[in-house]
């Protein structure tokens, strides 16, 4: 069986076209302001790149913030929507089928869900600040003026502990501008913002409770300075997949392959 | 995932829906023209003897603050102004939303009628009879008496202060709590005849007392028949129930009322009538809700999931007890009407003391224990908590509630949110939020 999972996040639309559990394509693009047609341009580039069409595809599931867009909408026409717990759920446990606790950081939102046999045991999402997703890490990086994929190396050369405010992603700028001026190297300030962003999530993840195996998804998880400061925070190691950011896709397609479950 | 039998049950409007809104309606316009009939008006909250004012007379109008406060917020453009008033006199947003809400259309001189008619002139209280349950409400008045002033009318005030504890039940080493409140009670009449310049009737104390534990123990018996699969009663529809036991619950019409309302819910328990005809999933809930945003309820029933009710919709007004086989039900009614003033004054404190929302104060493991006991009994499969910002009285413990429901292996969902004040409450988040809860027990949209 063919299906096809459409993760349609605040930033970026992902797509994972699957055959009997092997995954034959993955596509990923930014998502513009015509949501259906950013999603409608990956789905083709996947379709594409697995040398197959619409008609070849038995089932599809969308998840992600935009998923009701794709909903029955042509080209796409997604036969189903599932939340984005669900399909985290899913797709971590289809690629480790150990996990316990799934850790997803993307660009709008942090998850932290508890998982038995791929089935959604509990959950909680950061509900009110963007402190606690990569957009924060895209904001500070503004501030510092470093490229958003060199602040993951940076902070990894800083071995100094500067305490900073996570609590709200404005203010925390107005402190990455104080610290500018108070002379603190770059890398340190990196280091901080990591710090902060880690012990946002895991005061998060916590509420769910960590049970090993750890799994962490989502855009952040390309971050390498991410994972030390948050397995630090949660007294354990966490597992980082290879393409941590189509997890959530890669679920919608395991759901579009079992629409019985 | 869970197979979903497909289940349509009947479902009729409720046939007490319009005299329950006339009642309510009357109300607050009894309050408004009460001095227009020679009567007198006064102020307090929902969880005061309402019943010790009653032996002024007969045309002794109250309005109690929280229901006020509920209203408002219900109309959230109005809810706005009074939210901008109270900041601007100085005071946090921090505090209780309903207490603010109340304060505002004080501060703004506008009293809000229940169909959202905005009435010039706020009518101040003639007194002020409250209780002290909690850190707001022992402040809540004396801020209303200090406003009044302002406004150029002294408004007298008398408060009980009822901090004995909640009784699991009274032994007799124990009296000396009940004395403790009863004595007050007496100095209250006391002053009320000063204040008021009326003879007290203790005849008419006697009737509002046994009217009190009459309505609030027919509200049990009228939440207990929900237990009945498919549950009669919807919490939403609830609110709009249990209001009377909130605004006028040691009043004749409102015990008339609760015996119309069990009567016909029981014959919709007989008949199979649901509230949610899609019904296939229960749930409670628990505290205020946010009453700006109801239609939560009505995307919980897209799933066909229905909210039978809550600690907060049963135990706020009406009277439980613990059966020794360990079952929660409707307390008993003592076996005679007061006849005395003393005799009514122990009763009414003994019966009040047994609130089940004082537990939440005093005791979390106890308040997660009736929360269990509900799960059992009207066979509920989640509970949605509500994090109610607006109020730190019913909020508090409510982490440990979720922790002590969890370890008993029940779903829970908990969200964030205010009772009387939206700009605490995120609307798309939380519906989004709900949705991914329903889905990961199961459940599947039936429609959009």
């Amino acid at each position: 069986m063919i299906t096809a999972g459409v993760d349609v996040g605040a930033k970026f639309a992902k797509v994972v076209i699957l055959k009997d559990g092997q995954i034959l394509a993955r596509a990923k693009a930014l998502v513009g302001f015509d949501v259906l047609k950013s999603a409608s341009d990956v789905f083709e580039t996947a379709l594409k790149d697995a040398g197959l069409s619409r008609g070849d595809i038995q089932r599809v599931v969308a998840t992600g913030m935009g998923r009701n867009a794709v909903l029955q909408k042509p080209p796409i026409n997604a036969d189903e929507v599932v939340s984005e717990v669900v399909a985290d759920a899913a797709g971590a446990y289809q690629v480790v089928p150990t996990v316990k606790t799934v850790i997803d950081v993307g660009a709008e939102e942090g998850r932290g869900i508890k998982v038995e046999g791929g089935k959604v045991k509990d959950f909680v999402i950061n509900e009110r600040c963007a402190a606690g997703a990569g957009t924060f890490v895209e904001a500070m990086a503004r501030a510092l003026e470093v490229k958003v994929e060199d602040m993951g190396p940076f902070s990894l050369k800083s071995t100094n502990t500067i305490p900073m405010n996570a609590q709200c992603c404005v203010f925390a700028e107005s402190e990455v501008v104080s610290l500018i001026h108070s002379k603190i190297s770059k890398e340190d300030i990196a280091k901080a913002i990591h710090d902060a962003i880690a012990g946002r999530i895991s005061s998060m993840v916590l509420r769910v409770g960590v049970e090993k195996d750890v799994v962490l998804i989502g855009g952040c998880a390309l971050n390498p300075g991410f994972l030390p400061p948050l397995e630090k925070e949660l007294h354990t190691s966490i597992i980082v997949l290879e393409f941590p950011e189509f997890v959530s896709a890669l679920g919608a397609a395991v759901i579009a392959a079992n629409p019985s479950r | 995932m869970t197979t979903i039998e497909m289940k349509e049950y009947p479902t009729e409007p409720l046939k007490c829906w319009e005299q329950a809104k006339n009642l309510r309606k009357n109300y607050y316009e009894d309050y408004l023209h009460a001095h227009e009939k020679g009567g007198l008006r006064w102020a307090g909250g929902a969880w005061s003897f309402s019943a010790i004012p009653a032996g002024l007379g007969e045309d002794v109008y109250c309005i109690t603050g929280e229901p006020y406060g509920a209203t408002v917020a219900f109309f959230k453009d109005f809810a706005s102004k009074c939210h901008d008033a109270t900041e601007a006199a100085g005071f946090p947003r921090t505090l209780c939303a309903y207490m603010r809400n109340y304060w505002g259309s004080i501060l703004l001189d506008k009293y809000i009628l229940t169909d959202g008619t905005v009435v010039d002139g706020y009518p101040a209280p003639d007194f002020i009879w409250q209780d002290h349950i909690c850190c707001s409400h022992g402040k809540w008045y004396q801020l209303v008496k200090w406003l009044e002033k302002k406004r150029g009318k002294e408004v007298p005030m008398h408060c009980i202060d009822v901090s004995v504890g909640y009784p699991s039940d009274f032994s007799p080493e124990e009296d000396y709590k009940v004395n403790y409140i009863v004595e007050q009670l007496n100095d209250g009449i006391n002053w009320l005849e000063k204040v008021t310049g009326r003879k007290y009737n203790d005849a008419l104390l006697c009737d509002a007392v046994w009217n009190e534990m009459k309505a609030t123990s027919l509200w049990a018996e009228v939440c207990a028949l929900n237990q009945a699969i498919p549950a009669p009663l919807d919490e939403k529809s609830m609110y709009s129930l249990y209001v009377m036991g909130t605004l006028m619950k040691h009043r004749p019409e409102c015990v008339a009322f609760y015996e119309t309302l069990r009567e016909e819910v029981k014959d919709r328990v007989k008949r199979g009538i649901a509230a949610v005809s899609t019904e296939r999933f229960r749930v409670i809930t628990d505290t205020q809700p946010p009453w700006g945003f109801l239609k939560i309820f009505r995307e919980m029933e897209k799933y066909g999931a229905v909210s039978v009710g809550s600690l907060y919709t049963f135990g706020l007004i009406g009277m439980w007890q613990y059966q020794p086989d360990g079952t929660w039900t409707p307390k008993l009614m003592p076996p005679k009407k007061p006849q005395t003033r003393d005799e009514a004054l122990q009763s009414i404190v003994r019966w009040t003391l047994h609130k089940p929302e004082w537990a939440h104060f005093y005791e979390p493991e106890l308040k997660t224990k009736m929360m269990e006991s509900i799960v059992k009994q009207w066979k509920v499969n989640a509970v949605l908590l509500h994090y109610n910002r607006g109020c730190e009285g019913l909020s508090v413990h409510i982490a440990e509630n979720r922790h002590g429901l969890m370890q008993a292996g029940i779903p829970v969902f908990p969200f964030e949110g205010n009772m009387g004040d939206e700009r605490d409450f995120d609307l798309a988040g939380t519906m989004a939020r709900l949705n991914a809860f329903f889905e990961s027990m199961g459940l599947k949209k039936l429609k959009e």
